[in-house]
């Protein structure tokens, strides 16, 4: 070690608390301490040309940025010097600070709870909003991630549907201002309340659209999630007796795009044997190889699974392996006869506990079960706390549109008889906004350098 | 490490034993390459040392295999996880996660590692594999080498003292298959891990080898022994081998810089004479007499054949490859000169007009230029061989000949017409491609189903496809299913099924991948006799020695452009990785093949 002790003590000893007031502060020796700080160095960028350390204080120094370096920029790249407004900003994204896909699911989940209690179509715009905005600037360009542009394109479709069947159907709301009467069916006595065809109404067209347009947001928010978040790293974080139900979701996840290759390229193959590559022919001709090829594949893959250590149980004695086994069989029969007890009218009493009991017990039985896995996790997604700011902002967001539900119910569901402008309230907007959060406080994606 | 002990495997619904008298030991820390022709049951073997073979594919097993002293009677493959690493052909049929770093942790969280253990190791083996920086990538954005390395990195973490592979480097490209090569040298060397590897192409890995074990046909003993000697007796041997038979040196070298360190003679004697230009050798219609004359008679003397590396099968009961390849061809060209009687069209090789002209192409892929500004001819009569690395593309223009892709920009004309403007029935008739897995082209049940399928399409006469198919491939039965067919069959198959239509324009995409030389050879000298009937081939292929084979003109790719084109000997002579082993020896001079050599001593 170097002679002079002071400044790698003093660098890690303020790692990650370092205030950023003292880094800017340039003493003869603050360069140590403030490199090793996540958030970087000074400004000041006079002092190494007249920083009187000796040469061997440079060992030290170099070792607590390296230090720093792992919640910092991609590793190996050198940083001399940032500006202030750099250090700002989050890390790229690396295998050691991803953020838990949890996060991003409850994140998600938040957004969507919050649209599904308004109608607003100016909130449900800013919630799709504040989620683009995140998707766009913090999807990868992972093959999951391109899954956004499809929710989105599904959105569109439940509003269309919503809309033709409103045109088709006719709604119950009571409108005055006609748009188009459509020649109505007439249907018999018993189908009294159902009607095909007639007057479309202003008002029950807007009524369709911002319904639809919530249905929409609901699933623009689920496929933010889907694109920001590994679905197949939220499955690892399955406990243990699970995991092998996780595998198998995980094959058939990254099955599910291979068919879809495979339909396309036999569909454009049948080219080559002068036969159309549309049509419903085209699909039944194809589809017995597909299905070939997709089983040669599984069937591969399972060879690949089985000699590479899949299913290996370790020795689980006898006793344990029989308890397992009572445990789960009788907590099963105890949830079903608790279910039972608590629908049926006569055995309300202890319909509760038996459940409860029959789950505590078959919780017990996974739990003993995964004794029998031998299996350990590879760096498993930790939960830190831009993972809680990630959840928290989406919580956030839910909250404030429930509070906001019950305060000013009028502001969420804009009337549509009679027809009005829907207005953006001020404050639950601004509740939406927080939704942003994750935009600024997770890892960035790398920008793709070596992609290609 | 391994031992086999009067082994023998025999598949249910099999009345003969797909190997039998296995009796060998193999020791730590070598590299045992094993070879053999197709159907031998290399795969079976290696499948033995998993405990894939019963306990995965079924089967009965006699006598023992024992891999460090575990028996794979009593041991499951996941027992012998910790111990055996295997890798397939395919490595997208290996993974199991979608992520590099997942991957390579996969095996050890099976074996349930410590996490502090697997960290390390996954480290280490990224710098060992040199992966570091697509650690994080999705597996399905690699490129074919470095999902090799991946599929081997996967099954080298849990430090396995021996490792299978199965034909690792057969679908790679000659840059990737170095890769993945040079790796396993270096695990062999520094690691002392014992390697078990098939592999067809002999080419690039017989140097690499400590022992070579022979599987010289089904059912027959397996010899075991230096490579050289293996391959002075070996049925399958790659063009150096043939050159050093041919030479008579002995030892035999293997690799092209033992080769090249004995060849001053013989480049001395060859100074005289000039090769014959790839394209004469091609287009002269020898006799199938004149070939076998070739071949020396005289017992002890091994045989020679095709020289893209040799194929003699001391087999009884096995056709010799080469009498049926002629016999192929007469018939085949019988079937071709019927078709032109029938059809009373003329020979297209008198006429020097262009089959196809692609003029500044260009074809983007979301935002990525797969092709760009490539002009190319192609004339009647002429086989050019495009090469390149995976995704320089290849495909790409092969499939924008038969109009699957739009060109973004310029125009591609095959006989005046436009291929992706052109309904896919009247197209066939003008270009047909064999695409690179045989398989996509048939749908139905049995060879005769989809010979009759195939006239339907072409509007030719019935019978047609199967006077090509009798012509490809002799002795195939009508109702046999494609699925049951080898590598090889199945591709004669599809390629009889593209001549149908009777295309002036064929091409055909990576057409050797998974062939045996035997096989390869008869692919060549059916390509060849097409040319010389006036058809227009174009052949993307990573196989430079086919490439010097028959190919008249060799087109490069990279990243989309043309960066080469010119007669094949002009273009792969200089070149590091596109030359074929004999020109690498006997460079500077022109010369190609091995046949080319005999012809010029006989």
């Amino acid at each position: 070690m170097p002679t002079n002790d002071e400044p790698p003590q003093q660098g890690t000893a303020n790692t990650p608390a370092a205030p950023p007031a003292t880094g800017g502060t340039p003493t003869h020796f603050a360069q140590p301490p403030t490199a090793s700080t996540p958030v970087g160095e000074p400004a000041a960028s006079g002092v190494p040309t007249h920083d009187p350390q000796p040469p061997t204080a440079s060992t030290p120094h170099k070792k607590a940025r390296g230090a720093g370096g792992k919640t910092g920029p991609a590793a190996g790249q050198p940083h001399p010097r940032r500006p202030r407004a750099e250090r700002r900003r989050t890390p790229y994204t690396t295998r050691s600070n991803a953020l838990h896909p949890g996060a991003w699911w409850l994140w998600a989940i938040g957004l969507a709870t919050a649209a599904s209690r308004t109608t607003n179509p100016l909130l449900l715009a800013l919630l799709v909003a504040v989620a683009g905005y995140v998707v766009a600037a913090r999807r990868t360009d992972a093959p999951w991630a391109r899954s956004y542009t499809a929710f989105v394109k599904l959105g569109l479709a439940v509003v269309a549907i919503r809309l033709v069947f409103n045109v088709a159907l006719g709604s119950p709301i009571p409108g005055t201002h006609t748009l188009l009467t459509l020649p109505e069916a007439p249907l018999p006595d018993w189908a009294k309340g159902i009607r095909i065809g007639g007057r479309v109404t202003a008002e029950g067209m807007l009524f369709a659209l911002y319904d639809g347009a919530r249905l929409a947001t609901l699933l623009i928010c689920v496929g933010a999630a889907n694109a920001l978040a590994n679905p197949a790293r939220l499955l690892k974080s399955l406990p243990g007796a699970l995991y092998e139900a996780g595998v198998a979701v995980v094959v058939a996840m990254t099955f599910a795009p291979n068919m879809v290759a495979d339909v396309a390229r036999l569909r454009t193959v049948r080219r080559l044997r002068g036969r159309p590559t549309g049509g419903i022919k085209a699909i039944l001709q194809i589809g017995l190889p597909v299905l070939e090829g997709a089983l040669e594949r599984s069937v591969a893959v399972a060879a690949s699974m089985d000699a590479r250590g899949y299913g290996r149980t370790a020795h689980v004695p006898p006793a344990v392996r029989h308890t397992t086994t009572v445990l789960t069989l009788g907590g099963l029969l105890g949830v079903c006869a608790g279910t039972y007890g608590l629908l049926a009218a006569e055995g309300a009493r202890y319909g509760l506990p038996v459940l409860l009991t029959g789950l505590a017990a078959a919780l017990a039985g996974l739990r003993l079960g995964g004794r029998r896995s031998v299996r350990t996790r590879y760096r498993p997604d930790r939960w830190g706390a831009r993972a809680w700011l990630v959840a928290g902002s989406g919580a956030a967001v839910a909250a404030a549109m429930i509070w906001a539900g019950t305060y000013a119910p009028d502001a969420l569901h804009p009337g549509v008889v009679p027809l009005t402008a829907p207005e953006l309230p001020l404050w639950p907007a601004l509740a939406t906004l927080l939704g942003l959060l994750p935009a600024f406080v997770t890892p960035a994606p790398q920008t793709p350098q070596e992609s290609k | 490490m391994i031992h086999f002990e009067e082994v023998s495997v025999t598949y249910e619904g099999h009345e003969a034993p797909t190997i039998q008298q296995v009796q060998l030991t193999i020791p730590e820390g070598e590299l045992v390459l094993l070879i053999g022709p197709s159907g031998v049951g290399k795969s079976t073997l290696l499948g033995t040392v998993s405990g894939l073979v019963p306990h995965f594919t079924g089967g009965t097993l006699r006598g023992r295999v024992t891999v460090d002293g575990r028996d794979t009677r009593t041991h499951k493959p996941r027992e012998l996880a910790d111990l055996v690493g295997t890798v397939g052909q395919d490595p997208l049929a290996h993974f199991v996660t979608d992520t590099v770093e997942d991957e390579l942790a996969y095996g050890m969280e099976s074996l349930g590692l410590a996490p502090h253990v697997m960290r390390r190791r996954v480290e280490e083996t990224l710098d060992l594999l040199g992966l570091a920086d697509l650690r994080d990538r999705p597996i399905a954005t690699l490129s074919g080498g470095q999902q090799q390395r991946v599929a081997i990195g996967s099954v080298l973490t849990p430090h396995p003292k021996v490792l299978v592979l199965d034909e690792p480097t057969s679908a790679l490209d000659p840059a990737a298959a170095e890769e993945v090569l040079s790796v396993l040298q270096r695990l062999v060397h520094d690691l002392g891990t014992t390697v078990l590897m098939a592999e067809h192409r002999l080419e690039r890995v017989i140097q690499y080898a400590d022992r070579a074990l022979l599987l010289p046909s089904p059912a027959a003993a397996p010899i075991l022994g230096t490579p050289a000697e293996i391959m002075a007796i070996s049925p399958v041997h790659p063009p150096v081998v043939t050159l050093g038979r041919l030479a008579g040196w002995n030892p035999l070298p293997l690799s092209v810089r033992d080769a090249r360190r004995r060849a001053t003679d013989l480049r001395a004697r060859l100074a005289t004479r000039a090769p014959l230009s790839t394209s004469q050798a091609q287009h002269d219609p020898q006799p199938p007499t004149a070939k076998t004359s070739h071949k020396k008679t005289r017992t002890g003397e091994p045989t020679e054949t095709g020289g893209a590396g040799g194929y003699d099968n001391p087999a009884e009961g096995r056709v010799h490859p080469e009498r049926p390849a002629a016999e192929g061809i007469s018939r085949l060209r019988a079937a071709l000169r019927l078709r032109r009687g029938t059809n009373a069209t003329p020979p297209r090789a008198a006429k020097a007009i262009a089959t196809a002209t692609v003029k500044a192409l260009g074809v983007r892929r979301a935002r990525i230029d797969a092709l760009r500004a490539v002009t190319l001819t192609l004339t009647p009569g002429e086989t050019t061989a495009l090469m390149g690395r995976n995704g320089a593309g290849k495909s790409t223009l092969l499939n924008a000949l038969v109009g699957m892709i739009e060109p973004t920009t310029g125009t591609v004309t095959v006989n005046g017409r436009t291929p992706h403007r052109t309904p896919p029935r009247e197209l066939i008739r003008e270009v047909g491609l064999v695409p690179q897995e045989p398989r996509d082209l048939l749908y139905a049940d049995t060879v005769a189903a989809e010979c009759a399928a195939a006239d339907a399409d072409a509007e030719a006469p019935p019978g047609t496809c199967r006077d090509l198919v009798t012509a490809l491939l002799p002795g195939v039965p009508d109702d046999t299913h494609p699925r049951d067919l080898s590598e090889g069959q199945r591709l004669a198959l599809a390629l009889a099924i593209v001549l149908t239509g009777r295309p002036p324009l064929l091409l055909l995409d990576e057409p050797t991948r998974g062939l045996d030389y035997a096989a390869k050879a008869r692919l060549a000298d059916v390509l060849r006799d097409l040319a010389a009937e006036g058809h227009a081939i174009v052949l993307a292929t990573h196989d430079v020695e086919l490439a010097a084979e028959i190919a008249h003109r060799v087109v490069i790719l990279a990243d989309g452009e043309v960066v080469a084109d010119g007669p094949t000997a002009d273009v792969v002579v200089s070149s590091p990785s596109f030359a074929p082993q004999v020109s690498k020896i006997l460079a500077p001079d022109p010369w190609l093949t091995v046949t080319q050599v005999r012809e010029a001593l006989a």
